[in-house]
């Protein structure tokens, strides 16, 4: 399975390269020539108004929306090529919804070793033992045999994360993972993520908790009207942001 | 809230008895005495005993012809359900012409159709293998299966199989909807976190969506294999020796016109009762689990 996939250059850092990539919805452009460069290890935090295109940029990663033109290229791999197989590349690729998006019919444990076991091909018992690590990890060891509508929505997101996780994903992309959260479960979810980062996982985040960005973005970019409005390093982006539509954003949520 | 709450609460307690009586489920008790009154037709009647003798194998086969036809019915619907939901056009443009055709032609002319029309020609068409087969290709085994084939006359397919097969083709155009439906009402988040962790499509449809779908349609489902055990007494019309078939049969014996007609409709409803209460009882548990 694995020989499919065109091994990266090794002095290859950029692992998401997202080049003039366009997409509508009708009318709607959703994403202008977007350009994007994400190295490995490197925490990206995307945020703007609501209907700027976030999401949709992100989904263009993983392939969810299939851009209308433009070039990305994930790992090494180009993704909207005709010929790569996406399922490959998505295996390689987690991601995190704003609603959980859970599989309700599974317990924690089965939404954690579903992919394991058809995807990846694990052993049952090997992928229950991986899921049974990760939920050890985010916090939630004795929840393995409830069902997500027995959960909260800090627990739902967690078991997301920890589904996601079990792949041993190179990247991992979020989409405003705390947005549908009660402020007091955000920080449990935040911890998860944190910690991730702190790992060294290449993140793709894209959400309006500014404190996070703080603690763990590398680079943070703006994304306004299907736009990429401004992209800087953390610190310059919140000491001191170059464009007046970033300012005038930022001083509205901070 | 609270306050009026506890009004009405006062207030129901006073409802005199008589308004209770709305509350009484009559339809069931009518049903059990008016049951009740047919036992009992049965039990000292021999007229009665003789028909329900009589009758005993078209229940069987009522039975047997509704099970399989009903099974393969839902075979071939999930085929044609997972067409109107695939993006494939080819899959798609068949499953949906397939759904509306036999949607709209009745249920009694389509099992006609099938028995005197599509079967002969399916026949002829075998026929015409078996002969080119063993003109070109008669090679080991497939000189017998082709000679065979060769052979087939129409006699050889009986009515029998013809009603269960036509059945089961009209039906799968319903099944094939209540599986769009099910399919569809299941969120597109599902499809997507499946998609977005390396499943294929049809990984996901088999190990995400189809199994909350089909708990979904299970009510309707059953709902369906009841209408079709109805349905089953139009293949009377193929002489198959099912309940409605042997009612006639029996009426023509013995000139019981009333007490023939009268044990069929009771067995029909015995059989379709009981089922919708086995539906209910689903309904009912998947409304806990959800
Ligand atoms: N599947 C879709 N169909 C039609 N329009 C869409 C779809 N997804 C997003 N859009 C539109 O594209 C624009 C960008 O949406 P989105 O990427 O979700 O923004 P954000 O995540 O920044 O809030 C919005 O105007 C939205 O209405
Ligand atoms: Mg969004």
């Amino acid at each position: 399975m694995k020989s499919s996939i065109v091994e990266p250059l090794p002095t290859d850092d950029d692992i998401i390269v997202i080049e003039h990539v366009y997409k509508s919805f009708g009318q709607v452009e959703a994403v202008i020539d977007a350009n994007l460069t994400v190295k490995r290890g490197e925490v990206c935090f995307i945020f703007g108004p609501s209907g700027g295109g976030k999401s949709t940029l992100l989904r263009c990663i993983n392939h969810l929306e299939k851009p209308d033109s433009g070039i990305i290229i994930v790992d090494g791999i180009p993704v909207s090529d005709a010929k790569t197989n996406i399922d490959l590349v998505r295996a390689e690729v987690g991601m995190v919804f704003q609603l959980f998006n859970l599989f309700p019919h599974l317990t924690a444990l089965g939404n954690i070793t579903i992919a394991q076991e058809k995807v990846r091909k694990r052993s049952k018992e090997e992928a229950e033992r991986i899921a049974r690590e990760l939920l050890e990890r985010v916090g939630m060891p004795e929840k393995a045999d409830v069902y997500p509508d027995q959960l909260s929505g800090g627990q739902k997101q967690r078991v997301a994360m920890a589904r996601a996780l079990a792949m041993n994903p190179k990247i991992m992309l979020f989409d405003e993972p705390t947005s549908a959260l009660d402020p007091e479960m955000i920080k449990e979810v935040l911890d998860v993520m944190l910690d991730l980062a702190k790992e060294g996982m290449t993140m793709v985040v894209v959400s309006h908790e500014m404190g996070f960005a703080r603690a763990a973005a590398d680079r943070m970019v703006f994304l306004e009207e299907g736009r990429i409005i401004e992209e800087a390093t953390t610190e310059e982006l919140f000491a001191s942001p170059k464009e007046e539509r970033t300012q005038i954003f930022l001083s509205h949520i901070l | 809230m609270a306050v009026t709450t506890k009004t009405e609460e006062r207030e129901s307690k006073l409802i005199p008895w008589t308004g209770r009586l709305a509350d009484v489920p009559w339809w069931a008790l009518i049903i059990l005495l008016l049951g009740a009154l047919i036992v009992y037709f049965f039990l000292i009647s021999p007229t009665y005993q003789d028909a329900l003798l009589f009758l005993r194998a078209g229940v069987r086969l009522t039975i047997g012809v509704s099970l399989i036809s009903f099974f393969l019915a839902l075979i071939l619907g999930l085929v044609l359900g997972l067409g109107r939901v695939s993006n494939n056009v080819v899959f798609y443009t068949i499953s949906s012409v397939y759904v509306e055709v036999v949607r709209g032609i009745p249920i009694l002319v389509l099992l006609i159709y099938f028995a005197y029309v599509v079967t002969p020609l399916a026949l002829q068409f075998l026929n015409w293998l078996g002969t080119t087969m063993s003109g070109s290709l008669a090679i080991g085994p497939l000189v017998g299966l082709a000679d065979r084939l060769a052979d087939l006359s129409i006699q050889d397919v009986e009515m029998t199989v013809r009603a269960i097969v036509g059945l089961a083709f009209a039906y799968a155009a319903f099944e094939a909807e209540v599986f769009r439906a099910g399919i569809q009402s299941i969120q597109r988040g599902q499809m997507e976190a499946a998609r977005s962790l390396g499943m294929g499509y049809f990984q996901g449809m088999r190990y995400i969506i189809l199994p909350q779908a089909i708990r979904r349609v299970l009510p309707p489902l059953g709902n369906d294999f009841i209408a079709m055990l109805k349905d089953s007494s139009l293949i009377s019309v193929l002489a198959v020796r099912e309940l409605t078939h042997l009612g006639k049969l029996n009426r023509a014996r013995t000139f019981r016109t009333f007490e023939t007609w009268n044990t069929v409709a009771f067995l029909y409803l015995v059989l379709t009762l009981s089922l919708s209460v086995f539906v209910k009882l689903i309904e009912r548990r998947m409304a806990y689990e959800e």
